[in-house]
């Protein structure tokens, strides 16, 4: 089996590693996998602050990237979102933009349920003997409906201690521009969350999206609380090649 | 114009306030699954209920003349009126006729809306609220922090306070006396009052029978003690069948309070009739529309009139939980005045209301009627913006910047030139906590956390073609 990686803009500029973990996995599982460096963004960030001519036009530039690909397999769930359930309707009805967009998105897989639920697999043979919770992203759990496959996952590591935080479904307050735009409040909703991962006892706190780990990392680290993030792939991939 | 970060940022800044909500809420959201559990055909019944709004929504004018005509053969009287200066003029007017000097009021967001208690006192007219939690909030000359429990932010200490100096109450913490209080003082002005007003939470298209939800009795006295009732119903809580019912008054008791039932349904067909033995001598039902056509009008954006006013969505919303209700600044809050504001009112009037929001999705999932609220704000923010491009003589920084990325994002050529600029830039740029240059996106962000380590080459400059599978 052939799949088309989009690593998501902010896994390619500020979390590389995140990336390459996906490329190891997939590897390992047998799967083969392409880069099309074309890549750049889905269009989320402009389309999320009502910007929606702004994010048609980098939705346009990814249509033609991966209009010829196979399956296309993204370490987000909010980019999967955006070009699962958004990107369509940011074209015209019954135009063929409308219906590349939608024939995409069909073939577009979140890499946890590309893993449990695509290729069948609970595990990747991955060792990681640390205490671990999981925080369910929101357009991951809500848009998508994706919240046993991560926990399948985390559960197939070899010696992890798996605890599960109070209040896992509830935001974390990132929200994309919010996280600027309302900084306070969303540093606050982010607080909630810092307290509930303490309380799980973890050392590490597992998420799908970078996006929510980069702000959630951000306020661990202002609070100086010792406690590492990390992105599902980069535990999945903790074994030797 | 209504702006919501001044309002939140003294909500975060109030720790008494953060510990009188958080306590609150957690208990309501608790009872609120606790309630839901126990119904096993719980989507279906949102599914359904959100099927009826949708219907009826799309063919509103027909069952509001039902409604009208069913009111009017059981002896009411029927007033449409398009805005909430109409409707006051209609109330005051009436209750100068009459020589009324006092008004007992049940809850109505309604009311609320249309700054009723304002124009009664403009017109010599004495509204009393009598929903104990509104009671609290008139003494406090405040607004309702929340749409079911207006006096949620108080603690019971500041309420004792609150009585102690407005109505004379001996101090004490005891809620039972104060509530003794409340009760003793409002009885006086049910016997009292000739009009009562009252909001409406479903009007029946088929029976004309308008709906009631209470739990402390007071609707019930302040639509059967006085002479005159009066019925304050915005036209979108009309809906076609009886049995209907059944339905949603399940979704609403449940979402709300996590009640069964609440201890007062009250279902009002028209005035006393002569072998009755109370009831008014006269019943208007008030048909309010102050903007709700104009939703009426995009078949998407529509459903948001179908909501039901349950408040679970402020409930499990991160944001109201730490905001609260009066930073929104207008009648509604929470994620359904996110919405709903800028509809009503304008985008202009209201235009951070589609943006104070993680967009986390929480109030979809709980919303008993399935009102799509982040899709919803989705296409709000298109509007703001919309509205900003048409009437701006020059271009905001923030368009500037998303054009400017919309351009380097639509080619890879150009986001790996902008990268490697960036990636360049950044030892200049960046010190330990925050940007050497003002910018305020960048600054909205180390004013609370850290930024990322930013990695010395991106995924594209380490991703070995070597590593594809073979």
């Amino acid at each position: 089996m052939k799949v088309s990686l989009f690593v998501t803009c902010l896994v390619d500029q500020l979390f590389p590693q995140v990336g390459l973990s996906a490329v190891k996995i997939l590897k390992r599982l047998g799967v083969e996998v392409d880069f099309d460096p074309a890549q750049t963004c889905c269009g989320q960030p402009a389309f999320n602050s009502g910007y929606v001519d702004e994010a048609a036009s980098v939705a346009r530039s990814f249509l033609q990237t991966y209009k010829d690909a196979g399956p296309i397999v993204v370490p987000s769930g909010s980019c999967s979102t955006m070009i699962k359930v958004f990107l369509p309707g940011l074209f015209e009805l019954g135009s063929a933009e409308r219906q590349l967009a939608e024939e995409i998105g069909e073939r577009t897989y979140e890499l946890s349920y590309f893993l449990v639920s695509v290729l069948g697999k609970d595990t990747t043979g991955a060792r990681f003997p640390e205490v671990v919770t999981y925080h369910d992203s929101c357009h991951l759990l809500r848009e998508l409906g994706i919240k046993s496959e991560p926990r399948q996952l985390i559960g197939g590591v070899e010696g992890i201690d798996f605890r599960e935080m109070d209040n896992p479904n509830r935001c974390c307050g990132f929200g994309g521009t919010f996280s600027v735009k309302f900084s306070a409040v969303s540093a606050a909703i982010g607080e909630d969350k810092i307290d509930w991962i303490r309380q799980s006892g973890a050392k590490y706190v597992i998420s799908n999206d970078v996006s929510c780990l980069m702000h959630i990392d951000g306020l661990l680290k202002r609070a100086q609380v010792p406690i590492e993030t990390m992105h599902l792939a980069e535990l999945l991939a903790q074994f030797d090649d | 114009m209504i702006r919501i970060r001044s309002g939140a940022a003294s909500a975060l800044d109030n720790p008494q306030l953060q510990k009188n909500m958080s306590a609150v809420i957690r208990t309501a959201l608790h009872s609120r699954d606790n309630s839901v559990a126990e119904v096993a055909n719980w989507e279906t019944l949102r599914q359904y209920a959100h099927d009826v709004k949708e219907h009826t929504l799309a063919r509103l004018d027909s069952y509001l003349e039902q409604l009208e005509e069913r009111v009017v053969e059981q002896g009411g009287k029927v007033v449409w009126v398009e805005n909430g200066e109409e409707a006051l003029s209609f109330i005051t007017r009436l209750a100068h006729e009459k020589n009324m000097t006092k008004v007992v009021k049940s809850k109505t967001m309604l009311g609320e809306e249309i700054h009723l208690n304002k124009g009664l006192e403009a017109a010599h007219i004495e509204p009393v609220e009598t929903d104990l939690g509104e009671y609290i909030i008139q003494l406090a000359k405040e607004t309702p922090f929340h749409i079911i429990a207006p006096a949620l932010h108080k603690s019971r200490q500041e309420v004792s306070d609150l009585f102690t100096e407005k109505v004379n109450m001996p101090p004490t913490d005891d809620v039972q006396q104060i509530t003794a209080t409340a009760r003793r003082i409002l009885r006086a002005h049910f016997l009292t009052a000739r009009l009562g007003i009252t909001g409406v939470n479903f009007g029946v298209a088929e029976t004309g029978t308008l709906v009631v939800v209470e739990n402390e009795g007071n609707a019930r006295l302040s639509a059967s003690v006085p002479e005159v009732h009066i019925a304050l119903m915005g036209i979108e809580k009309v809906i076609p069948r009886a049995a209907d019912l059944s339905v949603f008054l399940k979704l609403l008791t449940r979402s709300a309070t996590g009640q069964k039932i609440t201890s007062y349904v009250n279902f009002i067909n028209g005035p006393r009739r002569p072998e009755e033995l109370d009831g008014p001598a006269e019943f208007y039902l008030v048909l309010i529309d102050n903007g709700r056509s104009k939703i009426l009008a995009d078949s998407f954006l529509r459903q948001t009139l179908a909501c039901i006013r349950c408040g679970a969505c402020l409930n499990v919303c991160p944001v109201y939980q730490r905001i609260g209700g009066h930073a929104y600044g207008s009648t509604y809050p929470g994620p359904i005045g996110a919405i709903l504001t800028p509809q009503l009112l304008s985008e202009e009037e209201a235009p951070e209301h589609p943006y104070a929001s993680s967009l986390c999705g929480a109030c979809y999932e709980t919303c008993p009627v399935k009102i799509e609220i982040p899709h919803i704000l989705l296409k709000l923010r298109e509007r703001v913006q919309r509205k900003k491009n048409d009437k701006a003589s020059h271009i905001p920084l923030e368009k500037w910047s998303m054009q400017i990325w919309g351009w380097g994002m639509s080619s890879s050529r150009r986001f790996a030139w902008f990268a490697r600029l960036m990636r360049a830039a950044q030892g200049w740029f960046l010190k330990e906590k925050g940007s050497r240059i003002e910018l305020p996106v960048l600054n909205g962000w180390t004013r609370h956390r850290d930024l990322p380590t930013i990695p010395k080459k991106s995924f594209r400059e380490v991703f070995k073609p070597e590593e594809k599978g073979n």
